[in-house]
């Protein structure tokens, strides 16, 4: 057995200091891929701030578009009223149904018939939403036309499955023994879930909503599909009988028509796009951190 | 109770009339073509047409994009989860998770207007230079528009999937396993290595797949910046175009019947293909018993983080 030198300073040498570069190597790699991904979301925040914000103006916000697509001026009131009433009726479809769905698969459900809705649902959440935009096109708009309604029940197909998971997993974590106390109470099973459970879970189908909202308001293969065909100078609330103009299809089609006029308002509408998704998803974190708090507390 | 039922047998049915309709929509088409249309090259938009272009467009896009996109997004995922002190990790985890908030179309104008110029003036003649001997990295794009170009904004969707999903994955991993190899004298590194990365490897594996997912499923991002040329070239910077750029940009062109038809035969493979990739990703998650995965803003609801 060789000597042990006392004397030796403890740091390392050979295959240990080998070993440590290579660690100190990865960790590094891993922290600048997380500083990758937040280098790109910066760059492309601050192209659209950059590019958008000289064509926010109150007219921007206030006028329809003008009479000849490629002409200054004008503004995109249209849509952002088309992508609100759209997103609206698809949120009243999607939700009580997604709802429905999660109490099913959390209160009264078997392993047996959870198990199929589950996978429905994941599969659902997994189309794109190109195919469910051509489903609804072949089953309702081909040989009748584009209405409003269509494009958000396209829009309701794509926000069911994400308010039904994110309802399921606050209901999940609703405390067991407040059900108990309430059945012990000799109250029904469905009064209880009305009255005691989903309320207590609000917090978190309310984030899964707003999600979903902020998901449903940027769909754009919908909008192409179900709602393009429009009179873009005027404004319309008429969501079952016509195509209703909207902002993610305005984007598109100012930045594929091309020309310098369209292509900055189409950085305008994006960033009017990009701050209501944004407000959405703060919202969504902050409610959530704020019943995650409330459940927690209890 | 009979309504709750009722409401989850309708997620069942959404599935079925979405493939019902779509292969209902696409029968003259597939009458007319059979199988011979997965291989044909031809598409005219009147009277012939073929998916061959479209479907190595969309596998070698997706294919790209998941290329750059996994060590990426897992090495996020590891750095969120192990590397990082919790404080950092409640910074960059949500703004990893905002990427995915972006809109498709507000990426896709990025890609068309920023990104592919400068792809086009830097980085492809670079690859061009240096790698030029490999047909893939033939001559620069002459508007930035193209196949890398589509692989990378596919990538930007794809990462931040992977990300958040492996995340949370290798948050489940027990700490006494970790904390034993470290106390064996094993480095972070070696810990993650023959730990937390051996240990996930379905799970990693779900997570990948469900990235590519959606980067075989993106329409309107991949429509703005492939250029939307039917050809299968060998050069990355040529153009290309994808199944689901072509569905959403010809399926009320309406030339012909046949035209119509053979859109939705183009929506009946992305279909298949996006059928089989979730039923795998499922069929590892559930043959693993892995905790259920699906994407960025569901995981992070289910995990409680902020």
């Amino acid at each position: 057995m060789a000597p042990v030198d006392y004397a030796r300073p403890l740091t390392a040498s050979g295959n240990l200091r080998r070993r440590r570069v290579i660690d100190r190597l990865m960790r590094g790699s891993a922290t600048a891929a997380a500083l990758v991904a937040v280098a790109i979301l910066g760059l492309m925040v601050f192209a659209i701030a950059q590019r958008g914000a000289g064509e926010i103006s109150f007219a921007f916000l206030t006028q329809n578009s003008p009479e000849q697509l490629y002409s200054a001026g004008g503004g995109i009131a249209n849509a952002i009223i088309g992508t609100a009433l759209m997103v609206a009726l698809a949120t009243a479809v999607a939700l009580p149904l997604g709802v429905l769905i999660a109490v099913y698969l959390t209160e009264y459900a078997t392993a047996r018939t959870a198990s199929p809705i589950r996978l429905a649902l994941d599969l659902l959440y997994g189309l794109p939403s190109i195919v469910i935009a051509i489903f609804i096109y072949g089953a309702l708009v081909y040989g009748s036309g584009q209405t409003g309604f269509y494009a958000s029940l396209a829009l309701a197909i794509i926000m069911l499955p994400l308010i039904a998971r994110t309802t399921g997993e606050a209901l999940a974590l609703v405390p067991k023994e407040l059900r108990d106390a309430s059945h012990a109470l000799g109250i029904s099973r469905w009064r209880t879930t009305v009255g005691i459970t989903i309320p207590s879970a609000l917090g978190g189908i309310l984030t899964g909503t707003v999600l979903a909202i902020a998901r449903a308001a940027g769909e754009t293969a919908p909008m192409l599909l179900l709602a393009s065909v429009f009179d873009n100078t005027k404004t319309s609330f008429d969501i079952f009988g016509q195509a209703l103009p909207n902002i993610p299809y305005e984007i598109f089609n100012l930045a594929e028509s091309g020309g310098t006029v369209n292509v900055a308002k189409a950085w305008g509408a994006a960033l009017v796009l990009v701050i209501i998704v944004l407000i959405a998803s703060l919202g969504a974190r902050a409610l959530q951190i704020r019943s995650t708090r409330m459940m927690t507390r209890r | 109770m009979v309504v709750t039922a009722l409401a989850s047998i309708v997620a069942i049915v959404l599935i079925v009339l979405v493939v019902y309709e779509i292969v209902n929509s696409a029968e003259p088409a597939i009458s007319k073509y059979g199988l011979g249309f997965l291989g044909h090259q031809t598409w005219n938009n009147y009277t012939v047409f073929g998916a061959a272009t479209l479907i190595y467009g969309t596998v070698a896009t997706a294919a790209g994009a998941l290329l750059i996109a996994a060590p990426l997004g897992i090495a996020i995922g590891l750095y969120l989860s192990l590397f990082s002190d919790r404080r950092t990790a409640a910074i960059i985890g949500p703004l990893v998770e905002t990427l995915a908030a972006v809109p498709s179309v507000i990426i896709g104008l990025w890609g068309l207007i920023v990104l592919g110029p400068f792809l086009r003036s830097t980085i492809e003649p670079a690859l061009h230079d240096v790698l030029g001997f490999i047909p893939l990295f033939g001559t620069p794009s002459a508007t930035g528009s193209g196949v890398f170009t589509a692989m990378i904004v596919l990538a930007i969707m794809a990462l931040p999937i992977i990300a958040a999903i492996t995340r949370d994955l290798f948050l489940t991993v027990p700490a006494e396993l970790k904390d034993g190899a470290l106390a064996l004298g094993a480095t972070h590194w070696e810990m993650v290595r023959g730990v937390v990365l051996s240990s996930m490897r379905p799970g990693i594996a779900s997570a990948c797949i469900l990235g590519v997912s959606r980067a075989l499923g993106e329409a309107i991002a991949a429509l703005q910046v492939i250029g939307s040329v039917f050809q299968i070239s060998s050069n990355l910077f040529g153009n290309g175009n994808t199944l689901g750029a072509t569905i959403a940009i010809q399926a009320q062109a309406d030339n012909s019947h046949l035209q119509t038809a053979s859109v939705f035969y183009l929506a009946v493979i992305l279909l298949g293909i996006e059928l089989l990739v979730n039923l795998a990703a499922q069929a590892i998650v559930r043959h693993y018993r892995l905790p259920s995965v699906t994407g960025p803003t569901a995981t992070a609801a289910a995990s409680g983080r902020t």
